[in-house]
């Protein structure tokens, strides 16, 4: 539960060695030691394979309107409904960059640690294709708005997952540029449908330096990413609505070698697949290489259906881009407290400085105040920010009970979560919310049910059918038996009903104890205080 | 009344002399009876009427718009007008119209202009002739004078009409042809490397280029962004002074306009030119220059220095660069944005299907003539990842070399340029057509090209020409925050020699940072829907045909 993305909790591997067998779909790696590079070589005999992941994100901007039209931004729209003249690239209309998108990048390069360049420059980049009414897009190619930043991401390891690595991925430049439309064929009828609405959407380019080596780092740096981005607020970043999508380069090598040649892996939309088409990459090359061929420089689409990355009819590797400067856009500048002029109007000016004053608090900074404020574990402060909402609904659980929060944490996690997970559903779509699960836990700490009676409440309440925990301890008769002469009754009769174990415990084995309480819970209909009737028991087997 | 100057007649409109319909009728009448010169490519006949009526209802309010109210305007065909026909005398925009007016036909309109028609053109503007268009060549008026056919009756092999008659220059040739004919009192053209200055030049009309980024480029079908200005062609340089008025100033629709407020002006009466320091650079004194013109630039000069001023030989070292240095940029950003003529959207679209690549290829071959696609080709060659730098950078520095030539001169107290507009006087359509269209072009813009490169160069200011009877006097736009932005200086040689040359300056601060405009919910854009717009479908089809696999 507390791993940061899904894909199983597998340690992240430095060294890979080919898989024994056919590679198959979602091909696991196999480990070879903690301290693989020296470790592998040693047990195998062969030099062992580094894996070398470097990532491009596009995360599109979240705007009223597109990056240089005053088109509006919506994912869903009937098709061309949202178009411009300067979308359809009707001759003689001309850019006219948005305020918002420039905002949106310097607040995501300031969240990265990049430095922000006062002076950036945009550029065409250009190739023919339907979805591209221009024929050329317009990106920053020579001076982004943003570079040399970095982004730290948390693995968790052990056996458990229980282990927490911090690691690092170098991003080397985020730049401004706009969407391409959308293409939507019709093999029957061999058509192409073209839908402008995201053509000319801005987007943050986020490339990432080739820090990672596994398909789990990938997913995990994305991740955090992610919800940088989301925290920001400066993209949506859903994958499954293209908010973000990912490309991987991969490549492989033997330590102390040069760095092989990279593969491009494309049409990832989600960040299981993400993690899964990196290790199948890599897994790929290496047999590849290792059965004596060779990696082209190519691009490879990731099939999430067969689980592998087939190569796609390549016109973008041999594809020159012919980059020009945008002629029509002067360069962006922008300013901080120290070179803003004066008497400049303040919505012809994007100061850096004011941004960075109201930046919200980050993903990392959020976790660090959990584990502060409530005592919790840092793996459970992950798993709050992962699934969105959660954090929410724990703090009011919190505010809501009498519960330490600690024990909170396990409700939340284990059995709300948990149960989530097992119907594939959101925090949002949970049919048990805060107030009733406080409602539950408060019936629990004040002794009213047990907790085994609570989680049947629970599973009650998962049905959703608008009963209060309340209610439905009452119907089914939950409660906790209150009587001490009733207890005590019942654990004499069971303590008369079996005399071999009562010797046993007298005799020295404490363990049978349980056995007994098991015995009294089962009479109770569990609705004895197990803590109680260990009490009562104890006390008459020293009588 | 029509062979008046856009004044007088805003003045016999104001005073009730002639109506506004009536004088769009008779420039209508006269269009019909010059059709020969091939100058108007659309002629507007029922919108005009319309808007001279329109106008007419204002003047009888008293409610008119200034004085551009009613009078007939053409526009080049390369400017986009809502609901008529753009072509750029290209098959590929062959019955495109536009869903928008340009900024600069727009405001002429809100100032009560009436559009007459859209003039002829080299094909995207690309030539210095008017004569590669697809609705053929534009015939200047002047081969129809009687001092041509005088000097034709001397020579007996330009005896025959047909074959004598004169080119206009380009690539502004119908609007230059237009103004020069009297069918219109003003007509906007476009500048890239001379193309307002050279017809002006040849039909004997004033030709200006304002200063790149004085005027917005919105919905002009660009030819080179970074170069291109729209020009004003009129028949006197105090109707120039006028419609630049009109036109000039800010447009949050072209990130490249100046942002420093506009204020129209008019032209002082006179001008003592006596503190005037005039420059006359001696490359420009080459060997193709025609005894003729080398004439005219000595008797202008020598006017100036009658009346006081200061002539002296200045040297513009790296103009000798600028036409290769303008071939390679040039041909770089028409490749690019020509790019966008796929014949998905609009425009004209192949019927071969055999893939979406076919169509695209086939299209373009169909849509573009030889001059567009050899400029694309070898636009597209500059701009490989090899040959960037040796061809794309290093145009840029002579770009920059050039551009500071005129810096150099400017600033050593040279307050005007007088040089040529063009080699000699126009010449023979059968004369012109024996060189292609590059080699014409090279030859033709020579005296007009190196002002275009000084545009763009952020924080240098440009270079701003007026051009008449082929003496083109060029003027340094200084930067200067002053509060007397517009200080005018005015040359009235009319007396002596026929012509005024008109001189004024204004601070250009070229914007070294777009608007950046902050969007509210509602766009700020219209935005198409389905069914609003004819030329959007619900879907852009790319046919019976399907790209290959992403």
């Amino acid at each position: 539960m507390a791993a940061p993305v899904s894909g199983g909790g597998r340690l992240c591997r430095l060294a890979w060695r080919r898989r024994a067998g056919a590679l198959h779909s979602g091909a696991q790696p196999a480990a070879l030691g903690r301290e693989p590079g020296k470790v592998a070589a040693a047990q195998s005999g062969v030099a062992p394979w580094r894996a070398v992941v470097g990532l491009e994100v596009h995360a599109q901007i979240s705007s009223n309107s597109k990056i240089f039209s005053g088109s509006q931004v919506q994912f869903t729209a009937p098709p061309n409904s949202l178009v411009s003249f300067f979308d359809a690239s009707l001759p003689g209309t001309l850019p006219v960059l948005n305020r918002r998108c420039v905002e949106a990048a310097v607040m995501t390069g300031l969240a990265l640690s990049c430095s922000i360049n006062k002076k950036s420059l945009f550029d065409r980049k250009h190739y023919f294709y339907a979805d591209l009414p221009a024929g050329y897009q317009i990106t920053q190619q020579r001076l982004p708005i943003a570079v040399n930043g970095n982004l730290s991401y948390t693995l968790c390891v052990g056996a458990k997952q229980s282990q927490m690595v911090t690691k690092n991925v170098r991003i080397k430049q985020i730049q401004l540029e706009q969407d391409s439309g959308k293409s939507l064929h019709n093999d029957a009828r061999s058509q192409t449908f073209i839908d402008l609405n995201r053509a000319g959407v801005g987007l943050m380019e986020v490339v990432m330096e080739p820090d990672m080596c596994c398909g789990e780092e990938a997913a995990a740096a994305v991740r955090e990413l992610q919800l940088i981005l989301q925290t920001l607020g400066s993209s949506q970043a859903i994958m499954a609505e293209g908010q973000l999508r990912v490309d991987a380069n991969v490549s492989v090598h033997h330590p102390g070698e040069s760095y092989g040649v990279r593969t491009e892996v494309k049409n990832i939309n989600s960040l299981r697949f993400l993690a899964r088409a990196v290790d199948y990459e890599i897994q790929r090359q290496i047999e590849e290489l290792e059965n004596g061929g060779t990696i082209l420089n190519e691009t490879r689409a990731f099939d999430y259906k067969l689980g592998c990355t087939i190569p796609m009819r390549d016109k973008e590797g041999k594809q020159d881009y012919r980059f020009m400067p945008e002629p029509n856009l002067p360069p962006l500048i922008l300013y901080d407290a120290k070179s803003l002029p004066a008497n400049i109007d303040d919505q012809q000016v994007v100061n850096i400085d004011w941004i960075q004053e109201r930046l919200p608090d980050l993903p990392s900074v959020k976790r660090v105040r959990l584990v502060e404020q409530y005592g919790i574990l840092p793996e459970h402060s992950f798993t709050l920010l992962n699934e969105d909402g959660l954090m929410e609904l724990f703090e009011d659980v919190v505010r809501e009970t009498q519960m330490n929060p600690k024990k909170v944490i396990g409700w939340v996690i284990s059995e709300l979560l948990g149960h989530l997970k097992q119907y594939d559903l959101t925090v949002k779509e949970s049919p048990v919310n805060s107030l009733s699960l406080a409602d539950l836990l408060n019936l629990l700490e004040r002794g009213v049910i047990s907790s085994s009676a609570a989680k049947q409440v629970l599973e009650e309440l998962w049905k959703g059918e608008g009963k209060t925990p309340l209610q439905i301890v009452k119907e089914k008769r939950l409660e906790l038996i209150q009587n001490q002469r009733e207890l005590d009754q019942i654990c004499q009769a069971v303590m008369e009903g079996h005399q071999e174990e009562v010797m046993e415990i007298k005799a020295g084995n404490k363990k049978v104890l349980n056995k007994l309480i098991g015995l009294v819970q089962r009479a109770t209909q569990r609705r004895a205080d197990p803590i109680l009737v260990k009490q009562i028991l104890e006390k008459k087997l020293s009588q | 009344m029509l062979r008046a100057a856009l004044r007088e007649v805003s003045t016999a409109l104001k005073e009730g002399q002639v109506s506004p319909t009536e004088l769009c009728q008779r420039c209508l009448s006269l269009i019909k009876a010059t059709k020969c010169l091939n100058a108007y490519i659309t002629v507007t006949e029922d919108t005009a009427l319309r808007q001279a009526e329109e106008s007419e209802k204002r003047y009888r309010r008293g409610q008119s718009l200034g004085d551009l109210d009613g009078i007939p305007v053409a526009v080049k065909d390369n400017f986009s007008t809502t609901g008529i026909e753009t072509t750029c005398a290209s098959n590929m925009l062959k019955g495109y119209i536009p869903p928008y007016n340009a900024t600069v036909v727009q405001k002429l309109l809100d100032q009560g202009a009436v559009l007459i028609g859209k003039t002829n053109l080299d094909e995207f503007a690309m030539g210095s002739g008017s004569t590669d268009g697809i609705f053929g060549p534009v015939r200047n008026p002047w081969s129809y004078s009687k001092q041509y056919r005088e000097k034709c009756g001397q020579n007996s092999h330009l005896e025959n009409e047909d074959s004598s008659w004169l080119i206009t220059g380009g690539s502004s040739g119908g609007s230059a042809a237009a103004v020069s004919s009297f069918t219109c009192f003003a007509a906007l053209g476009s500048d890239t490397g001379g193309s307002t200055r050279n017809p002006a030049a040849h039909c004997g009309v004033v030709g200006l280029k304002p200063t790149y980024g004085l005027v917005s480029r919105h919905g002009l079908i660009p030819l080179v962004n970074s170069m291109d200005v729209p020009g004003i062609l009129t028949r006197c340089v105090d109707d120039a002074a006028t419609v630049l008025g009109v036109l000039a100033g800010h447009d949050p629709k072209d990130s490249t306009t100046v942002q420093d407020p506009f204020n129209p002006f008019k032209l002082p009466s006179v001008i003592d030119v006596g503190k005037l320091c005039i420059g006359i650079p001696k490359e420009y004194h080459i060997p193709g220059l025609s005894s003729e013109t080398l004439k005219v630039w000595s008797k202008a000069a020598d006017l100036f220095e009658n009346a006081g001023a200061r002539v002296i030989e200045v040297s513009l070292p790296h103009t000798c660069y600028s036409i290769v240095c303008y071939h390679v940029l040039c041909a770089a950003e028409v490749a690019s944005n020509m790019a966008r003529f796929d014949g998905l959207e609009y425009g004209h679209r192949s019927n071969m299907d055999k893939s979406t690549e076919s169509m695209y290829a086939a299209t373009r071959r169909e849509g573009f003539n030889d001059v567009v696609r050899g400029r694309i080709l070898s636009g597209n060659y500059f701009l490989l990842k090899q040959n960037y730098e040796k061809y794309f950078i290093k145009a840029q520095k002579v770009r920059r070399l050039i551009a500071n030539d005129f810096v150099n001169v400017f600033s050593s107290g040279v307050d005007v340029l007088l040089t040529p507009t063009t080699l000699r006087d126009a010449v023979p359509y059968v004369e012109f057509i024996k060189e292609d269209n590059r080699t014409r072009s090279a030859q033709d813009d020579i005296f007009t090209q190196a002002a275009n490169m000084s545009a763009f160069l952020h924080n240098l200011g440009g270079v701003r020409n007026l051009c008449l009877k082929n003496i083109q006097v060029l003027l340094y736009s200084r930067q200067s925050l002053t509060s007397d932005l517009y200080k005018k200086i005015y040359v009235n040689l009319s007396k002596e020699y026929g012509f005024k040359v008109c001189i004024w300056e204004e601070a250009s601060n070229l914007p070294t940072q777009g608007p950046i405009q902050e969007r509210a919910e509602k766009p700020s854009l219209q935005v198409c829907t389905s069914t609003e717009h004819k030329w959007l479908q619900h879907y852009f089809l790319t046919g019976n045909a399907k790209p290959d696999q992403i």
